[in-house]
């Protein structure tokens, strides 16, 4: 068992689910048709199109009409920033959003903000990360277009009270979007429980494969389309549409839908293990995110005195998958923009390791980890300038280059 | 993405540690990113007879830090000194872009630890550091 490599990465990405392929094989070249055309191909494209269409609108408790397809949840969050606040651009000019978004709803906003002349605020987060939806409703103004915030943090695993804030918006008359590319198989899922207008979703988190997501758009949000041409999805997002991906993501959506209630319960358990282990064995190790209001899946820490992304690769070096939002990639990056959110000061940020959790993990798996963290932590410590041998961190200044 | 001389100088780094007396010290910072890198030197008879250091940072940066202090061990100062980010980065098998900057760091904190040593001395050798 010890040279099996174990993933716990899952707010990355997932393994496509057999059950999965073999739902999408048959669109690929026996019922390959394009669903516009009028022969038999077409026309069972078409059906298997619109049979997903209706099994995603079940889950969501949603129209089918009010479902499009996309190629990802980035392109799902672009569309629901852009085409709304492009919409309604003649009567509004501000956004509310928060500081700790993906980056496909944060850098959109930016460009929205620097080449569209909108005004954005980004609401602080508490050292949680939780959004308080008083602010929200404080943040409002009478051009506010858009109120767009996460369901589920993918760093740090908090899950936002998107039901309260959707509330306040909505009797404000404001349209809110909601990126819940975390929460399927974890979350509920029902749009009017949440009561949400827009709601992004990507495939590849609930093990169907990478290259598709949804966009569910409440009927009456006015949306322009951003991507235009043939008149797919109801003229919402042009280009033929991906058959076998969707079909397939049909199928996933199903199956983590109808094991939410039985699964929840068992990740939360594995996670529990995880943190109370991984708090216990380390000195100094810091859960990031909420204890109570956080993802079944995702136990998340910052490991003062390390770098998450030597951690990342010793850990990999063990047979472990697991990733750090710390990243140096080009020099001149801060640390993770969600922990300054959040208040943790650099180099203490830069510690940040993320264990998500899948179907295939059990307590084994977990107990792996619990045995092979607290040495990589301790080895990269010995050689740490920002820990001691009396285990204080020791933040000096320095000499800059 | 890493070379395995890289990743070998990452898993079993070199020379970690401290100095308690150092003859020249430094610690310096990459701009940006925040990496930090503590260097000890002991010098004797014009040569390093002994090189320490801590790294706080990616597997480059420990690699880098942990490949300049092998390459300066056992150096007169006039080998040691001038030391560059390039002979680092090719002695590591190379350094992707994103990471050269890991290179600077070691190069550096090796000519501002010989300056140290040279300020308190009054060493010729470093004047041109």
């Amino acid at each position: 068992m010890a040279n099996t490599f174990l993933y716990f990465d899952h707010s990355a990405t997932t393994a496509t689910d057999p059950r999965v392929i073999e739902a999408m094989l048959p669109y690929f070249n026996t019922l390959y048709g394009n669903p516009s055309s009028l022969y038999s191909v077409g026309a069972e494209a078409r059906k298997a199109l619109e049979k997903a269409r209706a099994t995603i609108a079940e889950v969501l408790g949603a129209r089918p009409n009010e479902i499009i397809f996309t190629s990802c949840g980035t392109e799902s969050d672009n569309l629901a920033l852009r085409g709304t606040t492009l919409a309604a651009r003649c009567t509004g000019n501000h956004i509310i959003t928060t500081a700790i978004e993906h980056h496909a709803v944060s850098n959109t906003c930016v460009q929205l903000e620097r080449e569209f002349g909108f005004q954005v605020t980004y609401l602080p987060v508490d050292p949680d990360g939780l959004v308080d939806p008083d602010a929200v409703g404080r943040a409002i103004t009478p051009h506010t277009a858009l109120i767009s915030i996460m369901y589920a943090n993918n760093e740090v695993g908090t899950i936002e009270p998107i039901a309260e804030i959707s509330r306040i918006a909505r009797r404000h008359g404001i349209p809110f979007h909601t990126d819940a590319v975390q929460a399927p198989g974890l979350l509920p899922l029902n749009v009017d429980e949440l009561a949400v207008d827009m709601l992004s979703i990507s495939g590849h988190k609930f093990y169907a494969p990478k290259g598709i997501g949804i966009l569910y758009v409440r009927q009456g949000t006015r949306l322009l389309p951003t991507q235009t041409g043939g008149g797919q999805e109801r003229g919402m997002r042009a280009g033929t549409e991906n058959i076998p991906y969707i079909v397939g993501m049909a199928r996933a959506l199903e199956l983590a839908d109808s094991t939410r209630l039985s699964e929840v319960p068992r990740l939360s358990r594995l996670r529990d293990r995880l943190i109370s282990g991984i708090v216990e064995s380390i000195p100094d190790a810091i859960l990031t995110g909420s204890r109570n209001q956080r993802l079944a899946s995702h136990a998340s820490f910052v490991f003062p005195g390390v770098e998450g992304e030597a951690v990342v690769l010793k850990l990999s070096m063990l047979g472990i998958g697991a990733s750090s939002g710390s990243a140096c990639s080009s020099g001149d990056e801060g640390p993770s923009h969600v922990l300054s959110a959040m208040g943790l000061q650099h180099p203490v940020a830069r510690g940040s390791l993320r264990l998500t959790l899948g179907r295939e993990n059990t307590e084994q798996d977990v107990d792996r980890v619990l045995k092979e963290l607290p040495g990589v932590i301790a080895s990269l410590r010995a050689m740490s300038p920002f820990y001691n041998a009396e285990g204080t961190i020791a933040v000096q200044p320095v000499k800059s280059l | 993405m890493y070379t395995e001389k890289l990743i070998d100088h990452f898993t079993n780094p070199r020379n970690i540690g401290t100095l308690p007396n150092p003859d020249g010290y430094a610690r310096v910072s990459s701009p940006g990113c925040g990496d930090i890198m503590e260097l000890f030197l002991q010098i004797a008879d014009n040569k390093i007879v002994d090189v320490k250091y801590r790294a706080f940072g990616c597997a480059a940066a420990i690699a880098s830090s942990s490949m300049a202090s092998e390459m300066i061990k056992g150096r007169t100062l006039e080998e040691a000194a001038g030391l560059t980010d390039e002979q680092v980065a090719a002695e590591l098998g190379g350094l992707p872009d994103v990471k050269f900057h890991c290179a600077v760091m070691a190069a550096s904190a090796v000519n501002a630890a010989l300056k140290n040593y040279c300020e308190k001395h009054h060493a010729p050798v470093c004047a041109a550091l």
